[in-house]
């Protein structure tokens, strides 16, 4: 369980520059959520999970990760219990390195106790094998080669896989899908929904596209300036359409929902 | 050519480029794959060298050798710890060590700016009756690296190993692996460090002589050797990289001695040195436009046959 309390961020902070990036945030994800969140450029989404890693401190608030203040837990050990995928493909692997040894940093996480000069078993390898070959991507037979020969999509199915070699304890997808091609993006977010129902994962993802918003997981958050100004469940959400969205958010915010990658598919 | 390369000449060639290919896996492992420019090297050969020296003059040759390579941590230690732990900057970092090393060096040698170890025994003086007059000095730094090489390729494929490998790679991506990415420079830079630091206590062995200028240009030529290696072996696994390496380090010392041989004059060596940088940094480069311009003028030709 992720519970978040009065998080607030704001850059530069005395300057003319200041933002408020994060407003007063309280939020609580239980395990086995999986929420959608949408809001326009610059809302303050991506900041929210810089904030849930450990990569930027919030000034104000703090984050708990089941009953644990995390707050000021450096980031990677956080790591330990949180996944995370970045919009940007080449962001979750090492480019210079195989797949099996992109695999084998990934499972480090997890294996605390290990001896740090042992190499790539080969009970090891054939469980990375084994997982691969779920993606259906042909990346099995491909261990050896280096990350950077792939393909945006195959590399961001690759680190969805890493992240949750070992279930984390809250899985974070900021826009994972955008930089993919629709059938490969497609394809991508089916293996989310599979490894999130699979594990009784909690998860949080940013997503411009509308439609998947309310399909996917069974709870949507709306960002705005900072603020989460509409959170949705259960039967609510059921009824819910694109254009019932749409026009909730200008209703509460006076403005349009604007997002150059968004999705606005009213079908 | 067998008057410019006589056997004499090839085998002290050898010797060099063994020896100084040491230097060049260090920068493979602090350029190559941490990603930073480290330019303490010149001052951590030095060191190496100095502290090997004075620990032979004790009686102590082999013991000398890891005397050398622990103070060559040491030094890797104090330039990441520079980096890691007050943010100086990886280049500053690099001089800001190099700098406080040179009165370190001196003072190791006893405040003097050379030192002989000429009456003293050497690994090499050692091995000589093992390997026979014209080959043992050869013979022994061939063994010393090729046990450091395969000390390091197979450091290199176990887990803290690969972490390494991953922090110059995709810092983001270690942190996300829940490695501390600062942990791991650390420990890449003393790896580092303890290698500079091996070949200088090497190259004072092999010379019997400790000066403090000794390590002066030693990244620069490091540096050439290790394109040199790419360019010749390409960026393919680490086995290719430090067999590549080695063979750079090993062609650097013979375009040198072959320079030597033709009369060059010895000041003059220095601008060799720089032309074979920058012709192995530019070689790669050079040889795409090469291709470019070949695949211009074809289509060229072949646009006017067409008309
Ligand atoms: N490192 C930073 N320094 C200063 N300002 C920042 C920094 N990171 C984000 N901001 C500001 O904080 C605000 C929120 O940014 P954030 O990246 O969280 O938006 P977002 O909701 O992820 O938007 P998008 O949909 O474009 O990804 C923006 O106004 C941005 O300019
Ligand atoms: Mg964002």
């Amino acid at each position: 369980m992720l519970k978040m309390t009065g998080i607030k961020k704001i850059f530069n902070q005395g300057t003319v520059n200041e933002k408020t990036a994060l407003d007063g945030i309280s939020l609580t994800v239980e395990d086995g959520d999986f929420a959608t969140i949408i809001g326009s450029n610059g809302a303050g989404k991506s900041t929210l999970f810089n904030c849930i890693c450990g990569s930027f401190l919030p000034d104000e608030g703090s984050v708990y990760l089941d009953e644990k203040n995390i707050t000021f837990m450096p980031e990677h050990k956080r790591a330990v219990q949180i996944g995370r995928l970045f919009q940007d493909p080449m962001r979750g692997t090492a480019p210079h390195m195989t797949i099996e040894e992109n695999l084998a940093l990934a499972y480090l996480r997890v294996q605390k106790k290990k001896n740090v000069f042992s190499r790539i078993s080969a009970s090891e390898r054939k469980m990375f094998r084994e997982r691969l070959s779920w993606l259906d991507m042909g990346l099995e037979d491909r261990m050896k080669q280096p990350v950077g020969l792939l393909s945006g999509g195959q590399r961001q199915a690759l680190t969805l896989l890493m992240a949750t070699l070992i279930p984390p304890k809250i899985l974070l997808l900021d826009e994972h899908t955008a930089a993919l091609d629709p059938a490969t993006a497609e394809k991508v977010t089916e293996l989310t929904k599979r490894i999130v129902e699979e594990n009784h994962l909690a998860c949080l993802m940013i997503t411009h596209n509308m439609r998947s918003a309310l399909e996917l997981g069974n709870r949507t958050l709306m960002m705005d300036a900072g603020k989460i100004i509409y959170d949705i469940s259960g039967e609510e959400r059921e009824h819910m359409t694109v254009s019932g969205l749409l026009e909730k958010f200008s209703a509460d915010t006076g403005k349009e929902l604007d997002n150059d990658r968004m999705l606005l598919s009213r079908e | 050519m067998s008057s410019i390369l006589s056997l004499s000449v090839v085998i002290s060639a050898l010797e060099l480029g063994v020896i100084y290919s040491l230097v060049a896996l260090a920068l493979y492992l602090s350029y190559g794959i941490l990603n930073i420019a480290d330019l303490s090297t010149d001052g951590c050969f030095t060191l190496g060298c100095a502290v090997g020296a004075q620990v032979a003059i004790m009686g102590h040759p082999v013991l000398a050798l890891f005397a050398a390579m622990a103070a060559g941590v040491c030094s890797g230690f104090i330039m990441s710890a520079l980096q890691t732990k007050l943010g100086v900057e990886p280049i500053l970092a690099g001089i800001i060590v190099n700098t406080g090393l040179y009165t370190v060096n001196l003072a190791v040698m006893g405040f003097s700016s050379n030192l002989s170890i000429f009456k003293t025994e050497t690994i090499y003086s050692m091995c000589k009756g093992l390997f026979g007059p014209t080959w043992y000095k050869l013979a022994v730094s061939i063994v010393v690296v090729v046990v450091i090489c395969v000390i390091l390729a197979w450091f290199l494929g176990t887990r803290l190993g690969l972490s390494i490998r991953a922090t110059g790679d995709n810092s983001d991506m270690v942190r996300a692996s829940s490695i501390n990415p600062g942990l791991t420079t650390t420990i890449g830079l003393c790896i580092s460090g303890s290698f500079t630091a091996l070949s200088g206590c090497l190259i004072g062995q092999y010379q019997k002589a400790c000066d403090i200028n000794l390590g002066t240009g030693m990244v620069t030529i490091a540096l050439a050797s290790l394109i040199i290696g790419e360019s010749l072996f390409g960026r393919g696994g680490v086995v290719r990289h430090i067999i590549g390496v080695i063979a750079g380090s090993c062609l650097y010392r013979f375009v040198m001695a072959i320079a030597l041989k033709l009369h060059v004059p010895p000041e003059c060596l220095k601008l060799v040195s720089a032309v074979i940088v920058a012709v192995a940094i530019a070689f790669p480069y050079l040889k795409q436009q090469f291709a470019l311009q070949r695949r211009k003028m074809a289509s060229a030709g072949a646009g006017k046959a067409g008309r």
